[in-house]
């Protein structure tokens, strides 16, 4: 397998593994406290929904010029991968609270509880909450195994990383019954930060008609040099945290 | 027209997110790459630096608005 089947198949396995945990924790809140049927529909439902959404988009992305998919997928890579950076980031210095899934699961449930439940055999409320989870959290991984697949030409092995990262997950959390709350869910927001921004950064230059020195070797440089400067921007921040909160301490 | 707004305001939310600035950073960083590499510089530098500009100022800025909410609970 060449190194960017390895990175597509990194990233969106990745990618897609940190969000089925986040959409795990509010499936099993509300199926958990609600019953499974309806909140099972909503997963199906959703499911379904980003289906149509790769049905549709799918033969759209790829039939676009090589160039213009270029530049675009890589400025759409680019935004992905600094939003994810910058929360990993803040995140990793002390400046944003870490993504939680026990105190998630704690909210979500109680808010599942305090909703009155419906007549009928159906429940609206964990059907929205199931769907709208499922939803939310998957259309990234679409929009990242569509974007990344097709640059690479190979959204088979995209779609195949993302769906193994989903069953892996799934299959755990039905066998645990409770959030995987010890996914290190940080760390894998920044490594796949890192190599949608890698990416993206290298597509978009090509898309925009310039060329890296060394051809694909360059990729190589950028995945080291953000991964190197995304470390020390955290460990910066942590520190400037730190003295700003004995600061006030004081 | 209120679910097209809707619409619309989710898209932005998905794209842009938290802060814009990094995705009208990511913009003018390739638009300059695109006009350097269309007069025949070697522009790719542009984007490395271009994109070490764009979040390092978004992490100052996120820095900077936790540190004055601190202070303002203290």
């Amino acid at each position: 397998m060449s190194n960017g089947a390895l990175a597509l198949l990194a990233a969106t396995f990745l990618a897609a593994g940190v969000e089925a945990v986040e959409a795990l924790t509010i499936v099993l809140a509300v199926g958990l406290t609600r019953g499974w049927r309806s909140a099972l529909i909503g997963v199906a439902a959703a499911f379904a929904v980003l289906v149509v959404v790769v049905a549709a988009l799918g033969p759209a992305v790829t039939a676009i010029p090589l160039s213009v998919l270029r530049l675009v997928v890589g400025a759409l890579l680019l935004i992905f991968g600094l939003q994810w950076l910058r929360k990993a980031v803040l995140r990793g210095a002390g400046l944003k609270a870490l993504h939680d899934e026990t105190a998630i699961f704690a909210r979500e449930a109680a808010a599942a509880r305090e909703t009155p439940p419906l007549d009928g055999s159906f429940d609206g409320y964990a059907f929205t909450v199931a769907f709208k989870g499922v939803f939310l959290e998957g259309l990234e991984v679409v929009f990242i195994v569509l974007t990344f697949g097709a640059n690479q030409g190979n959204v088979r092995l995209a779609a195949l990383g993302a769906l193994a990262a989903v069953v892996i997950v799934v299959v755990v959390g039905v066998a645990a019954r409770a959030p995987l709350a010890r996914v290190p869910e940080n760390t894998l927001k920044l490594v796949v930060g890192v190599l949608l921004t890698s990416y993206g950064m290298f597509w978009g230059v090509e898309g925009a008609g310039a060329h890296w020195p060394g051809g694909d070797v360059a990729l190589l440089g950028l995945v080291a040099g953000t991964a190197v400067a995304v470390l020390a921007a955290t460990a910066v921040l942590r520190r400037w945290a730190t003295s700003a909160t004995s600061a006030v301490a004081r | 027209m209120r679910q097209l707004r809707a619409l619309g305001a989710f898209a932005y939310d998905f794209v842009v997110g938290d802060d814009w600035r990094m995705a009208l950073g990511v913009v003018v960083t390739l638009a300059l790459v695109a006009l350097g590499a269309h007069h025949g510089f070697a522009a790719w530098w542009l984007a490395p630096l271009g994109v070490a500009v764009t979040l390092g100022t978004s992490l100052l800025r996120a820095a900077r608005a936790h540190s004055r909410a601190t202070d303002a609970a203290d």
